[in-house]
């Protein structure tokens, strides 16, 4: 049974004002699913409602086929959460407090050591395992978090901003971290405000704005459908491309559209065909030899749709 | 509905332990925590410089206060120990649950496969077992003391029923804190209201029931912890109905009739229970339907 998170009919209001809006939302097997929205759109409401912290006035939330409001403990009990950045008692070292975390979820006493171990070593927090967490930074305390959402080899991780607080070393090892999840057919459920790590770490994308979902799919199909059937590929080069170099050579690959210098070293290609003529396009670049360092979704072309779709509702 | 490609990964079988170990772990986390913390010390040392005190008037003045060993358990343990209740039970409980939901540690332990009535169970018996270390300290100097005066044999019997039953007092009043605690969102109004409640507003209730009502006021929990100390006294009423003793005095040309009340030790026990269990079913409840918002 593939890893999976569903949201059935997700309502919640407060008052006359209804924060979320009748969500129906499945998410199954191992992958990332970034989860965006400006501020107040309802994503940490709905992460709040799919850990129990408060609950719907509608509908229903599962985690692996167990629904949160009725199986809270069973549900909880395979998935990594971090929700809003939260306290550890200050008292507590980065031991002790994930040794607290595996003891209540129950991790054999022998495997504690190794688990806890490997959490702050992929968290880098090992040099600090035996300092009070009262005394530490905001960053430092989300690192531990991480560890504690990750402690117990989760099949299923919910983070509601795991980079928030972190500096820019802080916020590129969480996004490592989830790619390592990834490759562990994790589901990842991320909500986020920062568009690069969605592009750079997700595989899916779900957009929320006023309590409402306004579309979710693959990120290749997301920009392909709000930019005429196209998606975007960002290469980036370790020298400047001769200008006639590429778009003489690619274009005669299928489904190819627009190529657009962003710079000497960079280019955005437009394409359709999904990610087969992606990566038939990958290929044939390195082929070139021209110093290819990377290819990636086109984080403005998210933007982009981002600002149009949430644009669209004011 | 939306959905997305599936892709299969193990599951692997969980074993979360029951709620009952699941609340002794907690327990024993939460006290970990009240013991390192600043409040702790700060309890011991009232507790110490309280013992310090007595012990210096006590030894000072001797007296009627070490004229028997009765006398002495009964004043030195009688008053101390109800204060102490209350005050430990404001300082461990007053923001035991607002202060989950304003220092945000509750989120850490939301996010666990843990449910909210285990938190809630972990975190009061932590708050108890705190209480008692500080009641143990403070009867630790208690016994330095008589055990000097009276030496070891002449522990009287009331004393240990006295220990059960501020233990009991205890509960109730802990019970009482956890569910005002449970009111707020903010630690300062849990602590200031438990504070006011338990420091003045009972005893003002109290005056106010047998001044202008003139019944018993058997439903306001300060009434039934002159228990801890009445229990020293020789003629004490064991019973379930308190004693009532009117005394008439002449002031002037005005008569004036003043009523007492004594709970019953069987009283005041069903007092105390009363309470614990009401504002135990109380405060759970409130706080199985808070939202971290």
């Amino acid at each position: 049974m593939p890893p999976s998170l569903e949201m059935r009919d997700l309502t919640k209001q407060y008052g006359t004002f209804t924060a979320l809006t009748a969500l129906n939302l499945k998410l199954e097997g191992g992958k990332c699913v970034g989860f965006l929205g400006p501020n107040g759109a309802g994503k940490t409401t709905t992460l709040k409602m799919l850990t129990d912290m408060i609950f719907p006035t509608q509908g229903e939330c599962f985690i692996n086929g167990l629904s949160v409001q009725t199986d809270r403990k069973r549900a909880l009990a395979e998935a990594g959460v971090l929700i809003e950045s939260p306290e550890i008692y200050p008292s507590l070292t980065p031991n002790q407090a994930l040794e607290m975390v595996a003891d209540l979820r129950g991790i054999p006493v022998p495997e504690r050591p190794g688990r806890i171990r490997s959490a702050l070593e992929e968290v880098k927090m090992t040099d600090w395992a035996d300092k009070r967490v009262g005394r530490f930074s905001k960053g430092m305390k989300q690192r531990i978090n991480i560890a504690a959402a990750l402690v117990h080899d989760p099949s299923v991780v919910i983070l509601d901003e795991p980079s928030t607080g972190l500096d820019p070393r802080g916020m590129a090892e969480v996004r490592t971290i989830i790619r390592g999840l990834k490759k562990s057919q994790r589901l990842i459920f991320m909500s986020s405000h920062i568009l690069s790590e969605v592009v750079d770490v997700c595989d899916d994308v779900a957009l929320i704005d006023r309590g409402k979902l306004l579309f979710y799919d693959t990120l290749p199909n997301v920009t392909a459908r709000f930019s005429d059937g196209k998606s975007s590929l960002d290469l980036q080069f370790a020298r400047p491309i001769p200008p006639d170099a590429i778009p003489g050579r690619i274009g005669a690959l299928p489904g190819i559209g627009d190529v657009t210098f962003l710079d000497p070293r960079r280019l955005r290609i437009k394409y359709t065909g999904g990610v087969e003529t992606q990566e038939r396009l990958v290929e044939s670049v390195a082929q070139m030899h021209l110093g290819l360092l990377s290819a990636a979704a086109s984080e403005s072309a998210l933007e982009e749709i981002y600002l149009s779709q949430i644009s669209r509702g004011d | 509905m939306a959905t997305a490609q599936v892709t299969e990964a193990p599951i692997r079988p969980v074993a979360t332990p029951d709620s009952l170990q699941q609340i002794t772990k907690l327990t024993r986390f939460q006290l970990y925590e009240y013991v390192r913390s600043r409040r702790f010390v700060a309890m011991l040392g009232i507790v110490a410089i309280i013992g310090v005190i007595l012990t210096a008037l006590v030894g000072h003045y001797r007296g009627g206060l070490v004229s028997s060993n009765i006398a002495f358990y009964g004043s030195f343990w009688g008053g101390g120990a109800s204060f102490l209740v209350v005050l430990s039970a404001v300082i461990f409980g007053g923001d035991a649950i607002a202060g989950e939901f304003q220092n945000k540690t509750g989120y850490f332990l939301m996010g666990l496969p843990i449910r909210r009535a285990t938190i809630y169970v972990g975190k009061f018996l932590a708050a108890f077992l705190a209480s008692v270390v500080v009641l143990g300290f403070y009867l630790l100097i208690l016994l330095g003391n008589g055990v000097f005066y009276f030496g070891s044999g002449a522990l009287p019997w009331q004393l240990p029923v006295s220990l059960i039953i501020a233990l009991v007092y205890l509960a109730a009043v802990l019970g009482t804190t956890f569910l005002f605690s449970s009111l707020f969102k903010t630690s300062a109004y849990g602590f200031a209201l438990t504070a006011i409640l338990f420091l003045i507003g009972f005893s003002i209730l109290q005056a106010l029931i047998v001044d202008l009502v003139h019944i018993e006021p058997w439903m306001v929990i300060s009434y039934a912890n002159s228990s801890i100390g009445n229990i020293f006294n020789p003629t004490v009423n064991w019973g379930i109905f308190g004693t009532i003793t009117t005394t008439s005095t002449r002031i002037g040309r005005a008569a004036v009739t003043v009523t007492t009340y004594t709970a019953g030790i069987a009283e005041s026990i069903v007092i105390m229970i009363g309470y614990l269990l009401v504002t135990a079913v109380a405060g759970l409840y409130l706080f199985e339907r808070e939202e971290f918002t």
